[in-house]
């Protein structure tokens, strides 16, 4: 499902790569923890996957795709097929819950009769039943966090991309988020999940890939967070 | 779906904007009527001169008893003799097409017609005031330089006119108009550019969270330009219409009373006000795409 072969990425003024010479493997329907200290590079990882950057060098592979050949035009087409959640939930202020998970939808030009039967079932997977025209300022950090789930999975990709989701949220309320990311995951989702939260990667026992400058230094499948060589 | 969800953003994005978008309007409206005002101007030109220039004569006036030109003070107006050498004399170069001679009579009667609504000049003025003068029609009007040499300052001639010099010159100042006009359009449109770029610009930056997230959900270019493109089309179009009522109003009271003033029937038809117009709104509307295009891919990373 993502594939990386030999790839570095080095941003323009500095000198030390982002990634160095990364090779790794995520197969369709794995859940794969990325973790590593900040600026090992897991968010260059996940923006390489969306073609938000270019590698210097090496091959990406996305959904069968080969990117250094997908051309511009087709990026947004790439980027249906990948959701998306960020530690800081992006939700539109101004719309209520509905309205940003419908938003997601209504972009990419997908017919209201659709939108209006699968965003309540969606909303219903994250656990928001009830609160759908909340709006995000009346909820909760964990609860907005759902809603950002809800926008990244309504229109079922293949692969899901969260980026330290759980950062700006309690620990108590993140064992609830990893439940919803696990039952996305188990649609066959294929679920990369940046984090720094240790209790998380060890309770949940999944592949877990550890960066440190750029490099690969561990890939363990039922790993945890710490050194356990 | 589509359609409604980008013009609600378009809406939204107006709205957002509105002073932004009035001034935009503004100068595009003005621009345009310029724009507009210099091809009328450039059409009623090119309409008189081919009204006019079958009709200009080389004017020969003739002298009067107690005339005020001092090759007329020695005689006591033109006699006879004279008049029928001039007649001869006229009929006989080679660039003449035709001559004919108004009397006093025939002068004073057109006098009236021009001045029909000037009562008090029409009573101060009499038959025996209005010169006798031939009329000399040429084969190519461009070629009177020689005739008024050769009739000025002969003996009963009081003065000779050239009807095309005061067209000329009337000419060259509708041609400095249009000029004037033009370029002050060309100095709106320069600052209507730049508006646009700017209001894009603000627009793109108060709606950086919405495109964010298109991005990221996969919505094309074109989907998340379009709302963009529209605002700047959108306020082109308003513009336009202003533009079109500002040259109406223009053909109404400005050209058509000079055409009234000057006595001519060369008024500007409405089909050329009407292409004018389209012409026009089509300018804007390029323009403000353009300009709206260009700043989103300086502004907006897809």
């Amino acid at each position: 499902m993502i594939h990386f072969d030999n790839v570095t990425k080095v941003y323009v003024n500095q000198n030390r790569p982002a990634l160095d010479h990364v090779s790794v493997d995520v197969d369709k329907g794995e859940f794969v923890f990325l973790v590593g200290p900040s600026g090992s590079g897991k968010s260059t990882f996940l923006r390489l996957v969306l073609k938000e950057e270019r590698p210097n060098s090496g091959a990406i592979h996305v959904a069968g795709k080969d990117l250094a050949r997908l051309s511009n035009f087709k990026i947004p087409h790439l980027r249906r097929r990948i959701g998306c959640v960020f530690q800081d939930f992006r939700l539109l202020p101004n719309k209520n819950v509905y309205e940003n998970v419908a938003f997601a939808l209504e972009v990419i030009g997908k017919p209201r009769r659709f939108i209006r039967k699968v965003v309540p079932e969606v909303v219903e997977l994250v656990g928001l039943e009830g609160k759908a025209h909340r709006m995000p300022d009346e909820l909760s950090g964990g609860e907005q966090q759902r809603v950002a789930m809800a926008r990244a999975f309504v229109n079922r990709p293949m692969i899901l991309l969260a980026d330290e989701p759980t950062g700006n949220i309690d620990p108590a309320t993140s064992i609830g988020i990893m439940k919803v990311l696990d039952r996305i995951n188990r649609t066959g989702t294929t679920v990369v999940m940046a984090t720094h939260d240790a209790a998380i990667v060890d309770s949940m026992r999944k592949r877990v890939v550890e960066l440190e400058d750029g490099k690969i230094v561990r890939d363990q499948s039922r790993g945890v967070y710490g050194q356990a060589y | 779906m589509r359609a409604n969800f980008i013009f609600s953003e378009v809406w939204i994005g107006l709205r957002r904007n509105l002073t932004m978008t009035i001034a935009v309007v503004v100068t595009v409206a003005i621009g345009m009527a310029l724009l507009g005002v210099g091809l009328m101007i450039s059409s009623q030109i090119s309409s008189m001169r081919d009204f006019w220039t079958d009709k200009v004569e080389v004017s020969v006036f003739l002298c009067k008893k107690n005339d005020a030109f001092p090759q007329c003070k020695t005689s006591g107006g033109v006699n006879e003799q004279e008049q029928a050498d001039l007649k001869a004399e006229i009929e006989a170069m080679p660039q003449v097409e035709q001559v004919t001679f108004e009397n006093a009579a025939e002068a004073y009667k057109n006098f009236r017609t021009q001045n029909a609504n000037n009562t008090v000049l029409l009573s101060a003025i009499q038959v025996d005031d209005m010169p006798e003068s031939f009329r000399v029609k040429l084969k190519d009007p461009n070629t009177y330089a020689a005739v008024i040499e050769a009739l000025s300052g002969r003996p009963g001639v009081s003065n000779v006119i050239n009807q095309k010099e005061l067209l000329e010159k009337f000419f060259g100042l509708l041609e400095k108009l249009r000029w004037a006009a033009l370029i002050i359009a060309i100095i709106l449109v320069f600052a209507a550019t730049l508006q646009i770029g700017n209001t894009v610009r603000l627009s793109a930056y108060n709606r950086r969270r919405e495109t964010g997230i298109m991005r990221l959900v996969g919505a094309s270019n074109l989907y998340i330009q379009l709302p963009f493109v529209m605002e700047g089309v959108i306020s082109g179009l308003i513009g336009g219409v202003v533009a079109a009522m500002l040259l109406i109003v223009s053909k109404v009271f400005l050209f058509d009373a000079v055409q009234v003033a000057l006595n001519n029937n060369s008024e500007l038809a409405w089909e050329t006000v009407a292409s004018v117009i389209s012409l026009t709104m089509v300018v804007g509307v390029i323009i403000c795409v353009l300009a709206s295009f260009f700043t989103l891919r300086r502004y907006l990373r897809v």
